[in-house]
């Protein structure tokens, strides 16, 4: 295996509308474990930021510490990038999304980052819906440190070395929801069809978007006893609805059977379609989907696909009322009150 | 029986129970000192609890201008209940106890060597105000009309602080001006007034201002640029931020939009606040938390990998008595090294010690630009003092012409003329390299901010010489800082004496005082003031021509002195400690009383100075 990538492009490679090709928004290549879910991921947000013409440089990608948080060096290379410290990716994405409200933030992190070490930063950043895509490469185990539980894995999941973890899992999907966060859903890394539209709905949401995403490690947890296995999730697989997502510039050309369908119009006026959903379930009804999750893990399912969005979601700038411009743009001019208002401050001191 | 006679120099203490609404009248007894025109110094003495429990406030008054606190106290301000029997132990003798003598004194209270004046507080304000909570809060205002007559406060003074602090309250104006009065008039009707001990107006404050350093540390993060704050609520930092709220709301909001040029997150924590800090200077904002020891702790792993990854982040610490939880509403300058070195690895930040407010303001916005110069962390390393006692201070000063110094960010026409950027690259060989902002240019700048090890180009790597030659650009760099961070402060044009003294921040002003006491005595001694650490060449020069040094501080293991003692190489039997650390900010005669006793205990000392301090 070679660690270099040719940095050859045919010409002829289709571009997309601001004139990148696919290629562009690729990035160094993987030291994963060939089949790793994780890498599946990674060409899915390849492929989502190719097909929505994002510029590469308005986007920020953040991560934490562990597998998960090794990919961002595999896609979007010509993004600025940071890969902070274990479990605190949330605070440092509040943080950056603050210093300026335009970029596109992805963050990245895994079941041991997100629901152990980082679920306080996690849930407070569901809870100040700061305007960030958070995707959780959820495989139950910790992969840096060969393969012990993690505190997603289901309760009786055997690892690798035989142990069997005695305690229940923590489903960040259920808690999400619970904690009102304003966009969540879930997939699977081997679901592309399904990854894909999700990420693209989620970036174009304003506010904090949830996926949990099902990513099996091949090295650690991929037994078909394990719940987090491709075997199993294949075989357990459940869908609310089979999800397209349309940005606002295109047209919506394809009809459904009315019943069957329903489309959610976001901010930008992007549209977000859903077919084939599944009974009682409606995607901006938050219990719905709660109930609906409920159903699933009592039959034995995974249930994927959107699970809820607030159309009328608000981040965490609309919620401090702040400027327009980014913070980060004001100047002294716009900082600095001057020496003179000083002076009346220094008298009401006197 | 004897009586304390001085004018303009005494110590008045105020015993209250904590709630009550004291505060504000004992701040308007201090501020009319103040506005007489005499330096004045007060001290909160609270406990860690909202209502109930005892609390002090002491108010050293000196002509002389020293403001460090003063063992001893002149005057006793009772309205506790609770504590009396201690306020009464803790007047000097010769000494003034007045308290609220609605009901009768104790006689195991009586002291026959102090003068008792019984105002019977309670029973006026039940007479005169019939709101419960008017009640309480005039009972306030009630002892310091009494004070007033006491100790010849001017009249007019208080009455134009009650107009000042009611501008928008009017109808709160009258009420408060007749509780003044009511606790004037008893005195007038029942006692011999003034005092032995009095005031007199003087011109000694000329364009001071008192303010507490909680507060202008938050105006410096205003003038200096900061747009996001964010933290965790901690005494005795917390004012820093709420200071900051207030100002920005009034000075920081868009007139047109009502938008906000800032934002606050108060986080879950610690360590979120500190990880939106460096979040949003990531990403070309300046911002800035505040803390105490315990955060400081929880900050560490971050503080770490801005120190290591070059991302800029000021936090002010304002210090409290430790370890662990410790003495959370005492005061103690127990973070030096905690702070220094704070996180795993090699690790080092810059520090500034401030001791005035003044200085708070100054140190705030400096801050703000050497984080920027540097990328690096740069702690303010205020205490409870400082942060939450009014002090008498310079007022703030901002040059209009003065520039934020953004160090090393290059914008998309600087990256369009480079071949290759290097984020971690030493164009300039002083250990300072360029950083590009998120979102700058389309194909240029972009780069992996990472806490591993990486090479030039930011890339990982866990190669040994492309790791030496980062982590020793950082000590290039920390050498670049030595130049750049306000060098310290001598007290005289050039060293002179065999024995010299060194402090910083709220130490300075006891120290002065006790250079002054031991002048007095014959004890001649050369002064320096620690502003920063790294500390400059000018430290080290004057440690070396001294035989040696006093090092006065504010915690148990005399930490600066380590700090000094292993960052300039010194012999450890050359540098003093001298210290306190029970909570209480350091007087100066503790300082006086532990520097004689080391000389008169030192039998290497020379003779002339023994012979000076015993004839003294």
């Amino acid at each position: 295996m070679t660690y270099i990538k040719p940095r050859f492009r045919h010409p002829e490679l289709p571009k997309n509308k601001i004139g990148y090709a696919k290629a562009d928004y690729e990035g160094a290549i993987s030291t994963l474990c060939a089949g790793c879910g994780h890498d599946s991921i990674s060409g899915a947000i390849v492929q989502s930021c190719y097909e929505l013409s994002i510029e590469p440089h308005r986007l920020a990608k953040l991560s934490g510490i562990g597998c998960s948080s090794k990919t961002p060096t595999y896609f979007l290379s010509n993004s600025h990038g940071f890969n902070t410290v274990h479990g605190r990716m949330p605070s440092i994405a509040t943080g950056a999304y603050l210093a300026n409200r335009e970029l596109i933030y992805l963050g990245v992190s895994g079941d041991g980052d997100s629901a152990s070490i980082g679920m306080g930063q996690f849930v407070h950043a569901i809870r100040r819906n700061v305007n960030m895509v958070y995707i959780v490469m959820n495989n139950g185990c910790y992969g840096l440190t060969k393969g012990q539980h993690s505190a997603t894995a289901d309760a009786g999941a055997q690892s690798k070395t035989g142990s069997v973890n005695p305690f229940p899992s923590i489903d960040l999907v259920g808690l999400a929801l619970e904690l009102g966060a304003t966009f969540v859903g879930r997939s699977f890394s081997g679901d592309k069809k399904q990854l894909v539209p999700l990420i693209k709905a989620a970036m174009s949401h304003p506010g904090f978007a949830l996926l949990d995403v099902i990513s099996p490690c091949v090295t650690f947890n991929n037994k078909p006893q394990s719940t987090k296995s491709y075997d199993y999730v294949r075989a357990h697989l459940e869908a609310t609805a089979t999800i397209d997502f349309v940005p606002h510039r295109e047209e919506i050309t394809v009809s459904y059977q009315p019943g069957h369908s329903a489309s959610v119009e976001l901010h930008d006026g992007s549209v977000i379609q859903l077919h084939k959903l599944a009974p009682h379930w409606d995607p901006t009804d938050r219990s719905s989907a709660v109930t609906r999750l409920l159903e699933s893990k009592i039959k034995g399912e995974i249930l994927t696909g959107l699970l809820y969005i607030d159309p009328e979601s608000q981040g965490l700038h609309e919620l401090e009322e702040t400027v327009e411009v980014p913070l980060n743009t004001l100047q002294e001019e716009h900082l600095n009150p001057g020496s003179a208002l000083l002076e009346d401050i220094n008298n009401s001191f006197r | 029986m004897e009586q304390l006679n001085a004018v303009n120099d005494f110590v008045v203490r105020f015993a209250n129970v904590n709630g009550t609404g004291s505060a504000s009248a004992n701040n308007m007894f201090a501020k009319a000192i103040f506005r007489m025109g005499i330096p004045v110094t007060p001290k909160n003495i609270f406990p860690s609890n909202i209502q109930g429990l005892p609390t002090w406030y002491e108010v050293r008054i000196s002509e002389k201008g020293y403001l460090g606190r003063r063992e001893g106290v002149d005057l006793m301000a009772c309205v506790n209940p609770q504590s009396m029997a201690e306020d009464v132990r803790s007047v000097k003798p010769g000494g003034y106890f007045l308290y609220d003598s609605t009901k009768k004194l104790h006689p195991e209270l009586v002291r026959d060597d102090i003068h008792y004046i019984g105002v019977p507080m309670t029973s006026m304000v039940m007479h005169h105000y019939s709101d419960p909570r008017q009640r309480q809060l005039f009972k306030n205002v009630v002892y310091v009309g009494a004070l007033s007559a006491l100790l010849d406060i001017e009249f007019e003074v208080l009455e134009s602080i009650i107009r000042d602090q009611f501008q928008k309250k009017e109808k709160l104006i009258a009420p408060n001006i007749k509780a003044l009065n009511l606790g004037r008039q008893y005195v007038h009707d029942n006692y011999e007034y003034p005092l032995g001990i009095r005031l007199e107006r003087r011109d000694n404050v000329k364009d001071s201002i008192l303010i507490d350093g909680n507060t202008a540390c938050a105006l410096g993060a205003i003038y200096g640029g900061a747009t996001v704050a964010a933290w965790y609520p901690i005494t005795p930092s917390t004012s820093v931020v709420s200071a900051f709220g207030k100002y920005a709301h009034k000075l920081r909001v868009d007139p047109e939009s009502g938008k906000r040029k800032f934002a606050i997150v108060q986080a879950e924590d610690e360590l979120a606040a500190m990880g939106v800090v460096i979040g949003a200077t990531w990403n070309g904002a300046r911002a800035f938390t505040a803390t105490s020891g315990p955060g400081v702790s929880l900050m560490s792993e971050f503080l770490g990998l801005a120190y290591f990854a070059e991302i800029p982040a000021v936090l002010i610490n304002v210090q409290r008595g430790g370890p662990s939880t410790g003495m959370p509403t005492r005061t103690q300058q127990p973070d030096i090294l905690s702070s220094a070195y704070a996180s795993h690895g090699d690790t080092k930040h810059i520090l500034l010690f401030p001791s005035t407010p003044a200085e708070c303001f100054e140190m705030t916005a400096t801050a703000l630009d050497l984080a920027d110069r540097f990328q690096t962390p740069v702690l303010v390393m205020s205490d409870l003092d400082l942060g939450m006692n009014e002090h008498m201070s310079p007022p703030l000063k901002w040059d209009d012409n003065r520039a934020y110094d953004r160090g090393k960010v290059l914008n998309a026409e600087e990256l369009e003329k480079i071949e290759k950027f290097g984020r971690y690259l030493d164009v300039d060989g002083d250990g300072v390299c360029y950083r590009t902002i998120p979102g700058t240019h389309p194909t240029k700048g972009s780069f992996f901010t990472r806490g591993t090890s990486k090479d030039e180009y930011a890339r990982y790597t866990e190669n040994g010489e492309a790791y030496m030659r980062n982590v020793d650009r950082l000590i290039r760099k920390w050498e670049t800082a030595k130049q750049k961070v306000p060098a310290p402060e001598l007290y005289q044009s050039e060293n002179r004496h065999k024995y010299g003294m060194a402090f910083f921040g709220t130490t300075t002003y006891a120290a002065l005082e006790a250079m002054a006491l031991l002048r007095e005595r014959g004890v001649e001694l050369d002064a320096l003031r620690i502003l920063s650490f790294p500390f400059n060449d000018t430290a080290l020069e004057f440690i070396n021509q001294h035989e040696k040094v006093f090092v006065i501080e504010q915690n148990r293991d005399a930490q600066m002195r380590s700090l000094l003692i292993n960052e300039l190489e010194i012999s450890p039997r050359k540098l003093i400690p001298i210290l306190n650390y029970d909570g209480k900010p350091i007087p100066a005669d503790t300082i006086e009383q532990q520097i004689i006793k080391t000389f008169q205990s030192e039998s290497t000392q020379d003779d002339v100075h023994k012979a000076q301090v015993q004839a003294s």
